[in-house]
């Protein structure tokens, strides 16, 4: 399943917010979107899940126009897990899980045991088995976040784009989701803050004031150059001397 | 842990099966003691001899008053208070799911405003010369005003997101507040005092004119109301995360957004242009089903419409034998149970937050 743009850009009142982006997505990688506040990451993960029309360019799925599928067929290729999605209904866990199922429903194919298994492996994936019968309203920022993501795991999505899923998590579920992403048989399309994390995504793209500056494996993209011109900052990169890996330490600019 | 999965798999499961069940019966004894009770009690068994004879053609030999007051008069007056009820409380449902708005109700969109504008320009100041009957006034004035605030939404933008959600809101305030003004503005320029008592009985919500030519309007536009949420349970469900989470979970927002918001204005039109406007039922009965049955929408949906039903039966009772020799509004009974029903979920939504 391969998800591709041509030019896209979306703005509003004549403000471009993104503009002129193009890239392929490839099947099966983890590509990740990285950008100072404010550089379009949201807006562009939001075109790419088709529930925000561009204002310019082409998106594509599978060589089809996006805007060309029914919206219960995208969802059954692409799941998207927002950065702030709350409700103030009297939900449990459960319930929020079984919304992933959605797309699949209908009036003429009702709730069934795979349905059922699918809820379970989906909970289970985030470690929130235990939890299904817990009040929304309950939950700690972090465990609404992994929800979220068992919901989107629930849709079985090709595609698999997640706005921020990091935020609110401890340190050990923040490694576990991006673990269980990079594990998943799917295309992820990851929005990050911490760069830290992003070097472990196959491909990264740069996103500046709604451009993409610049796409390709993470080595390549987080250069002490770009880093000053993108996010204002100094950074040394560092060599992990346990395993050779690369790590960033930042320092305010001078 | 073990027990829930069983046990909500369960409820999903047979949803469908246990409504089905319990709906008719439930409706059928409501509807039998809405014909009993009154200013003059008749029996349960009258009432069924007389069911007999009208629905089955089986001639017992009643009395012929007494079949009069059960057929033209309560019968037909409990089947509109029953479709006004479902009617009102599955517009709450949807406003309240699809607005993202715990305060959403059937009134919100200006329609109970428009339609009282229609019904006092015919009624007061004599528009359509007599041949326009009061129902057809408050109709057209209520699709009126639901156009001019679906307008001014869509004018003021907003697209599918929370903003629009709250556009609308305003849109309505907006409306109500403009009819409001000309319905007063008409009532204190050409209203006499006993045109003046009536309307405002009538505002209040009244039942004392529906007759069978009035069920023939109230049940299609009840039934196509039950059977459109009934198949859009799932996308009422898929809303419980904003318009952008329906979205991404692949529900056609903007074209459920108008098919849903359009039925439940057009069938509150229908209800207040008949019995003018009930308050409270639309805004409290979904809120109350939620404690009962859960916020899910395949239970929400069939519980909130018996329930709504039943309530307005009762109340249209209560309101016939609270005072002697008089008729109450119904609107002034589903106020004053409403009202402290409401402020009790109110307080009982903040404790368990």
């Amino acid at each position: 399943m391969s998800l591709s743009c041509q030019s896209l850009g979306w703005s509003v009142r004549r403000q471009p917010i993104v503009q002129d982006i193009t890239l392929d997505v490839q099947p099966g990688e983890t590509l990740g979107l990285i950008g100072a506040n404010g550089s379009g990451k949201s807006t562009l993960l939001k075109m790419l899940a088709g529930i925000r029309a561009p204002t310019a360019g082409r998106l594509t799925l599978d060589g089809r126009d996006l805007a060309s599928y029914p919206q219960r067929q995208i969802a059954q290729r692409i799941a998207f897990v927002e950065q702030q999605a709350e409700t103030g209904d009297r939900i449990t866990v459960r319930d929020a899980v079984e919304l992933g199922r959605t797309p699949w429903l209908s009036a003429l194919r009702p709730w069934s045991d795979t349905d059922e298994t699918i809820v379970a492996r989906a909970t289970a994936a985030v470690e929130m088995q235990g939890f299904e019968a817990r009040q929304w309203a309950t939950l700690s920022g972090g465990e609404r976040q992994r929800v979220h993501i068992a919901r989107a795991l629930a849709q079985e999505p090709q595609i698999l784009l997640l706005d921020e899923p990091t935020n609110h998590l401890d340190i050990h579920h923040q490694l576990s989701i991006l673990s269980l992403v990079a594990r998943l048989p799917v295309t992820s399309i990851v929005a990050l803050h911490d760069l830290n994390q992003a070097m472990e995504c196959d491909r990264l793209a740069l996103l500046q004031r709604g451009r993409l500056v610049t796409l390709g494996p993470p080595e390549e993209v987080l250069t002490c150059e770009r880093l000053a011109e993108s996010f204002a900052v100094r950074a040394s990169i560092l060599t992990d001397p346990a395993d050779g890996a690369c790590v960033l330490r930042f320092h305010k600019p001078t | 842990m073990t027990k829930v999965v069983p046990a909500s798999r369960h409820r999903t499961l047979h949803a469908g099966w246990h409504w089905g069940w319990i709906t008719p019966p439930v409706l059928f004894v409501a509807l039998i003691v809405g014909a009993a009770i009154g200013e003059t009690a008749i029996p349960v068994s009258t009432v069924l001899q007389v069911l007999g004879n009208k629905l089955l053609g089986l001639g017992y030999p009643v009395d012929r008053i007494d079949a009069g007051i059960i057929w033209e008069y309560r019968l037909s007056r409990a089947v509109v208070a029953a479709c006004c009820g479902a009617g009102l409380a599955l517009s709450g449902v949807v406003l309240q799911a699809l607005l993202r708005n715990a305060l959403a109700d059937p009134y919100l969109l200006g329609i109970s405003a428009g339609a009282s504008t229609g019904a006092v320009a015919v009624t007061v100041a004599g528009v359509g010369a007599g041949a326009v009957t009061l129902s057809a006034g408050a109709f057209a004035g209520a699709a009126l005003a639901f156009v001019m605030v679906a307008a001014l939404a869509h004018a003021a933008g907003g697209g599918t997101g929370m903003r629009a959600a709250g556009v609308i809101v305003l849109a309505g305030i907006a409306g109500s507040q403009l009819f409001n003004a000309l319905t007063a503005f008409i009532v204190a320029k050409s209203a006499n005092a006993e045109q003046a008592r009536g309307i405002m009985f009538w505002l209040m919500g009244n039942l004392s004119g529906v007759r069978w030519d009035d069920v023939v309007v109230a049940i299609p536009a009840v039934a196509l109301a039950v059977l459109t949420c009934l198949w859009h349970v799932r996308a009422l469900d898929a809303f419980t995360f904003g318009s952008d989470s329906a979205a991404s979970l692949g529900v056609a927002v903007r074209r459920v957004q108008v098919i849903l918001i359009g039925i439940a204005a057009l069938v509150t039109a229908a209800m207040v242009s008949m019995v003018g406007s009930i308050g409270f039922v639309g805004l409290v009965i979904p809120h109350a089903m939620r404690f009962v049955v859960g916020v899910r929408h395949g239970r929400l949906v069939p519980a909130s419409a018996l329930a709504g039903a039943v309530f307005l039966i009762i109340s249209d009772v209560i309101s016939r034998i609270l005072v002697p020799g008089q008729v109450l509004p119904i609107g002034v009974i589903t106020a004053l149970v409403g009202a402290p029903a409401f402020a009790l979920i109110l307080i009982r939504g903040r404790t368990t937050r």
